[in-house]
């Protein structure tokens, strides 16, 4: 049986014509011209470069992953979260148990999934204190990164914050009394207390939309600011340049060394 | 007015600026402002708070508690039912001052360090919170453990003879009490009422006025006991 045409390996091209183009070249080259149009009109290769292809100093190591691989978690929750968010239903009547026990039980992948969710943000907060740690010992929050380091130290905030309130989602009792002590917790602050706990219950009592409540700040209000915030860390970091390790001697440009004859 | 046109006291650059911030953020404002208010409204909202039913005086004795299932925020199913700990007043313990409201003493489970729930243990005629150790004695009043204050009462009312709802209990809202068994409107767990805690942690503005007891709601009738 004959090789199908598209395959076949091209005539010879008659002298004076352009060579015939092999089909997996042809699509090579639509890919490029695709992305060409795009780049034309966007620059976007421009600001890639700048951020993927700046320079580092000598000397880093592995503990400068440790940003990247707390936004790596911080997308895992993000994707497992939205996923996760397509079976679950915020119903303060035995609902959101029920729906948590169906993602369990019954769907497909469902326990993994929410198994990522559930021990990822665990991961995330090590993460966090790992790379705050490795930020803090080699005193990378110095002049001129301050500013990286106090949008960071809300990021832990934030992200202490989704840890509370997505605690009490599966409302199972763990969730419930947990959600009740926490909320009380913040009722300690003098003056303010009572009404910031008033805010988080909806209500002077834990109730109808405590749940709804904290369903909504957990998967719209923090992670739109954090995501907005974790893009400016990131800005910041590739704008400012990430610090030398401490132990690296600063060398002098050979020009200053220069001896001045008197 | 540098680089403003001749009788003129901001240059149009300037103005046209103001006029588009302006306008930017009465914008911003017209959904911000409602969606705010609408988010943190809960804080002012008075919330209603019905009598309800708890038992007759045959369930209640001087010397022990019994414990009665109530609903706190009503058409939530079990997240809003709570336990209160009832017995009738014995004046030889309860000398805070006896009115109509503490006929029997009706004790919230919830403790007052942060809010889990206590349980009252005979034996040692004690309550006992699994969290983080408090110890209450038979008045609720703090017996040991890190608890701010005791433990919070419901208003009782048992309607008099002729009255309707005579021959039941009803129990009310809760209210908050400092050491000396002094009321105070309800405060959340953790928030002490002695000394200037009141003062720290002021009560809530929606704090709910003891309903009526015009219009108790009566006990469901039996299918063929009574009229």
């Amino acid at each position: 049986m004959p090789l199908p045409k598209l395959l076949k390996r091209p005539a010879a091209p008659a002298p004076g014509e352009p060579a015939p183009m092999h089909p997996v070249e042809a699509a090579a080259e639509a890919g490029i011209t695709v992305v060409d149009w795009i780049d034309e009109r966007t620059q976007l290769s421009q600001g890639l470069r700048w951020m993927m292809f700046r320079k580092v100093p000598k000397g880093i190591n592995w503990a400068y992953t440790l940003g990247s691989a707390t936004m790596f978690a911080f997308l895992n929750q993000a994707v497992t979260g939205v996923f996760l968010a397509m079976y679950y239903r915020p119903d303060v009547n035995g609902g959101a148990y029920e729906s948590i026990r169906n993602i369990n039980d019954n769907v497909f992948l469902g326990q993994f999934v929410h198994g990522m969710h559930k021990w990822g943000a665990s991961v995330m907060i090590v993460l966090i204190f790992l790379h705050m740690g490795r930020v803090f010992f080699f005193g990378a929050y110095k002049y001129p990164r301050e500013l990286t380091w106090i949008i960071g130290v809300v990021l832990l905030i934030l992200t202490l914050a989704m840890g509370f309130t997505g605690y009490l989602l599966p409302f199972d009792q763990r969730s419930y009394w947990a959600t009740i002590v926490g909320v009380n917790i913040n009722n300690t602050a003098p003056f303010l207390g009572p009404y910031i706990g008033d805010f988080l219950r909806g209500g002077p009592e834990f109730g109808a939309t405590t749940l709804s409540r904290f369903y909504a700040i957990h998967m719209m209000l923090i992670p739109g600011i954090m995501a907005a915030l974790i893009g400016f860390h990131l800005y910041l970091v590739t704008k400012l340049g990430i610090s030398a390790p401490p132990w690296l001697k600063a060398h002098e440009p050979e020009a200053v060394q220069e001896v001045v004859e008197v | 007015m540098p680089g403003a046109f001749e009788g003129e006291t901001v240059t149009r650059r300037r103005f046209m600026t103001a006029v588009t911030h302006s306008a930017g953020g009465i914008a911003a404002a017209a959904f911000g402002l409602p969606a705010l208010g609408f988010a943190i409204g809960p804080i002012f909202k008075r919330q209603p708070f019905e009598w309800q039913i708890i038992g007759t005086p045959a369930d209640f004795t001087e010397d022990n508690y019994a414990t009665k299932v109530i609903t706190i925020v009503a058409g939530i199913g079990e997240a809003g039912k709570s336990i209160a700990y009832v017995r009738k007043r014995n004046p030889q313990i309860d000398t805070e001052p006896h009115d109509q409201w503490n006929n029997y003493i009706a004790l919230s489970s919830r403790c007052m360090h942060l809010g889990c729930p206590v349980r009252y243990v005979e034996a040692a005629a004690r309550f006992v919170c699994p969290c983080h150790g408090g110890v209450y004695n038979f008045r609720g009043e703090v017996a040991g453990g890190p608890p701010v204050r005791p433990l919070d009462r419901f208003y009782t009312y048992v309607p008099p003879v002729g009255h309707p709802g005579h021959g039941y209990i009803y129990l009310g809202p809760r209210y908050s009490v400092n050491s000396e068994l002094e009321r105070f409107s309800p405060r959340d767990p953790g928030e002490p009422l002695d000394g200037i805690g009141q003062y720290l942690y002021p009560s809530r503005f929606d704090t709910p006025v003891r309903p009526s007891i015009a219009n108790l709601p009566l006990p469901p009738t039996v299918p063929g006991v009574g009229s």
